[in-house]
């Protein structure tokens, strides 16, 4: 809102822009078929193959990268914890775990009821998170976080079992671990929903920030600090529950781009904001182009590569921190 | 009254035992006695293993929910495997012989141990940043284990295959004699510190006042510990919350933190809870495998319940 | 005008304020003191519906404040409280600049943005807009916070023990300008205080709390009496009257 202070200038802007822009590119370009980006015009076959599955699988990751960002930095907001994000919190694997359910419940059941009801079980596995986290005491920021990953962990382990169960293992091992191998056209679209949660939390970016500020606070401005809680929640389910069901949870994106974006930045969400879904964007896509040309022609899964490139930098993060203070 | 309670505990570990061998006992009974043996040399060194590890690591980090492997040591352990199988090769790592693997997979998970956690344990970091950190770890070890599997054989990454949960229906009977030997070693070993280890519980500084040398003595027990995570990470898999598990019930049972009192009693619990546990899933409720998820799920739940309450004080 | 009518609260068993009743006016300055536990902080917090209220009726301008939606009561009144703490990363002039939000829903205009500067000149911020919150002094912090209140620009101000953190010269200078805002520009300022000295100088009238009632009510020749004194605080102390105002020279 406050336009005078803190936008970075706007070099920086087009930088940023334009190495999105180059990934996004790369993207479109490297895979197992060569796809000569300046014959795509002209040859029908490499037309196709642009069409079905290179521009899906680059717009998933851009959905799901911006999209995971933003979920991550709206639950750093309404938990009051840098160090919260969905795959920590108990939100992906309750995800998981509805969608495991209807699977078993109502095999035949549509895309979008499956997604539905997993955003609905991430919605009730976060709240409880949120509820528990907000008891666990301010002074000791780094049991939040560590309540969230074993809370996931217990989760994860029923989801585990009634897999087990039913012999699912399989499709289990797809929703947690993020993979773009498979996005091809008319698998992925139910994924535009993600941008339609970023757009909602831009609209509602000075409220996220005040809610930061803490619920007196909020409440002393005049916002109604329950239901924004409930718009908060919303979209974090929401658009885990499209990663979880479309590609399978990809860990770290919500956790180091938001906290990135705060070093460079601050908390002001309405400056924020673009950078965070930007920076996760970029951040996914150059993994999963990262994952494609370690092993060519194998794929690494992208979630394996977040790990690994993620876990990292997390741990850089929590260092950094812990030496200041 | 420790010592009564610690007798219960011992007969309570026999009875399992008993009842593991002898509950539907049929067919060749000298061929089945002969394997139920062997799996029960298996869980027993797992469950004392874990058991006192996990004892020894919280004295050590001054802190009652930590264990080894929430601080990603058998995560570690995984990792250390895959490198080997990368720096050897596929082929190399199959033909070596299982004991010489083992022992390299112990060697190397003590170093990288050592290398991680001592700087950890010297800067005498917040404990919840420590806690936090070795969870991390642990994904991170997770992911560039797997990370490694696919670099080395893109389309199947089966040579070593990490399950999500402990299987302690398919223990690891190749590797008994050797594991037994690290267990039996790294077991004396603790026991004779175990008056050193009550005074590493009260610190830092009050130990060096009194004389222990802080840095070596802690380093050691590292060492000691990694051992014992290597054993019964190889025999079954990783655990996640066996141990916390373990150790607050015998805590519980004892109701003692004197190492002469709490290493047996953790270790004649680990034996209880495993084996007990293994017999009751596989003849009262007709599914062995299950075992390590529900101690998984349980272990969990006390561990959050744990952090919630301990908070509060 | 505030009105709080047989407000009674309590913290699970524990009585925390026991039937009180009270009016405040439209403009002037009242200080709210008391022994420590007296209920001065759930009082204010339960004027400024951050706490539901459990039994009684309190009212701002007529408009009841458990049923008025948070966004209205939020143009007419704005609280500070004690140790507020922020972990956001926001610069100063930012955090000012939310105390505008009840009024453009974020939308910064002309007319706001002079608002936060003036907020911002008032308590000496100007040189430190661009800083982030926690990079601050708790002095410092605590100024952004009383403006980011002024900025808020309520006909009523609520204010928790605001002069925490502040040296002698902030806590005189924050104190001055309540007293102006009040004269100047017509508003109700209600505060909690430590210090009876500062409620003596600058308070129009002093409301005096002790274990959830109100003891005394009245101005502050009225209320710093030795006798007075001893009935809230539980000991004697000296009061000097100096320029027509009483000191209570609680050091002795």
């Amino acid at each position: 809102m406050i336009s005078a202070v803190s936008k970075p200038s706007l070099w920086t802007g087009l930088i940023a822009g334009l190495g999105l822009a180059v990934l996004f590119v790369l993207s479109l370009a490297v895979g197992v078929s060569p796809l000569p980006l300046n014959k795509v015009l002209s040859d029908p076959e490499a037309m196709q193959l642009l069409a079905v599955s290179r521009l899906p699988r680059t717009f998933a990751a851009v959905l799901c990268g911006a999209g995971l960002a933003i979920a991550g930095l709206i639950m750093q907001t309404l938990s009051r914890n840098r160090f919260v994000e969905p795959a920590t919190a108990g939100t992906a694997q309750s995800a998981e775990l509805g969608i495991l359910l209807v699977t078993l419940l109502f095999p035949a059941a549509a895309l979008w009821v499956k997604t539905l009801v997993a955003g609905g079980a991430a919605l009730v596995g976060t709240s409880v998170f949120l509820a528990t986290a907000h008891r666990l005491p301010p002074q000791q920021p780094f049991l939040v976080p560590l309540f969230g990953i074993v809370y996931g962990g217990v989760i994860g382990a029923v989801a585990t079992f009634a897999a087990w169960q039913a012999d699912l293992l399989q499709f289990l091992s797809v929703w947690t671990n993020g993979e773009f191998s498979g996005v091809l056209r008319g698998r992925y679209e139910l994924l535009w929903i993600a941008a339609l949660m970023v757009a909602v939390a831009w609209i509602v970016a000075d409220r996220l920030t005040i809610m930061a500020l803490g619920r007196e606070a909020s409440i002393g401005l005049g916002i109604d600090y329950a239901r924004m809680m409930q718009i908060g929640l919303v979209i974090v389910s929401v658009i885990t529950a499209l990663a979880v069901v479309i590609v399978g949870m990809i860990p770290f994106v919500g956790l180091a781009v938001p906290n990135i974006v705060s070093r460079l930045m601050g908390d002001n969400v309405r400056g924020t904001l673009g950078w965070v879904a930007a920076g996760g964007a970029g951040l996914v896509l150059a993994c999963d182009i990262a994952g494609r040309l370690l092993r060519y022609p194998y794929e690494i899964p992208v979630g394996t590569v977040m790990g690994v490139v993620g876990g990292a930098v997390f741990l850089w993060l929590l260092f950094r921190r812990g030496g200041h203070g | 009254m420790a010592d009564r309670r610690l007798h219960g505990l011992g007969l309570a570990a026999l009875a399992a035992a008993a009842a593991f061998l002898a509950i539907g006992l049929k067919g060749n009974i000298a061929f089945v006695l002969e394997l139920r043996l062997l799996k029960l040399a298996a869980l027993v060194q797992v469950g004392v293993a874990i058991a006192v590890s996990t004892v020894i690591f919280q004295t050590v980090t001054g802190n009652r929910i930590l264990t080894p492997s929430i601080m990603g040591l058998d995560a570690l352990y995984l990792f250390g495997q895959m490198l080997l199988v990368f720096l050897l090769g596929g082929v190399g790592y199959v033909t070596l012989d299982p004991q010489l693997k083992f022992g390299l997979e112990v060697v190397l998970l003590m170093g990288l141990a050592c290398a991680l956690l001592l700087p950890m344990l010297r800067s005498r970091l917040d404990m919840g940043l420590m806690l936090l950190a070795g969870v991390v770890f642990g994904v991170l070890f997770r992911s560039l284990q797997s990370l490694l599997a696919r670099l080395i054989d893109p389309n199947e990454f089966a040579v070593v295959q990490s399950a999500s949960f402990a299987n302690f229906n398919a223990v690891r009977t190749d590797l008994l004699v050797f594991a037994a030997i690290v267990t039996v070693v790294a077991l004396i070993i603790a026991w004779r510190a175990r008056h050193v280890l009550d005074v590493i519980s009260l610190g830092p500084d009050a130990a060096m006042g009194l004389g222990v040398s802080w840095a070596g003595t802690v380093t050691g027990l590292l060492l000691l510990v990694s051992a014992l995570v290597a054993v019964s990470t190889a025999l079954v898999g990783p655990v996640a919350f066996f141990g916390l598990l373990v150790a607050a019930l015998a805590e519980r049972i004892v109701n003692s933190r004197r190492h002469a009192v709490l290493l047996p009693a953790a270790g004649l619990t680990g034996i209880v809870v495993l084996v007990g546990g293994q017999t009751l899933f596989q003849h009262a409720l007709g599914n062995a495998t299950a075992l390590g998820v529900v101690i998984e799920f349980v272990g969990g739940l006390i561990f959050l319940l744990l952090l919630v309450l301990g908070s509060r004080k | 005008m505030i009105r709080i009518e047989n407000v009674s609260f309590k913290h699970r068993a524990t009585p925390i304020l026991s039937d009180i009743s009270l009016d405040i006016p439209k403009g002037g300055v009242v200080a709210l003191i008391g022994p420590n536990g007296a209920g001065k902080s759930t009082l204010l917090s339960l004027v400024a519906r951050l706490q539901p209220l459990q039994a009684g009726v309190i009212s701002v301008d007529g408009l009841p404040v458990d049923t008025t939606p948070s966004r209205d009561l939020a143009k007419v009144l704005a609280i500070l409280r004690q140790d507020t703490t922020i972990a956001s990363r926001l610069r100063v002039r930012e955090l000012v600049g939310f105390g505008r939000f009840p009024h453009g829903r974020g939308r910064l205009t002309q007319e706001d943005d002079a608002i936060v500067d003036a907020a911002v000149a008032q308590f000496d911020l100007t040189d430190l807009s661009d800083r982030f919150i926690e990079t601050l002094s708790g002095g410092q912090r605590q100024r952004a916070l009383v403006a980011m209140a002024f900025a808020q620009d309520t006909d009523y101000l609520l204010l928790d023990e605001p002069l925490n953190n502040l040296d002698m010269y902030y806590a005189r200078a924050l104190m001055r300008s309540l007293r102006s805002v009040a004269d100047a520009n017509g508003k109700t300022v209600v505060i909690v205080l430590h210090d009876i000295n500062q409620a003596s100088a600058h308070a129009d009238r002093i409301v005096a709390m002790k274990s959830g009632r109100i003891i005394a009510d009245g101005t502050p020749g009225e209320i710093l009496t030795p006798d007075m004194l001893d009935t809230v605080f539980g000991f004697r102390m000296r009061v000097e009257t100096i320029e027509g105002k009483p000191f209570a020279l609680h050091q002795l």
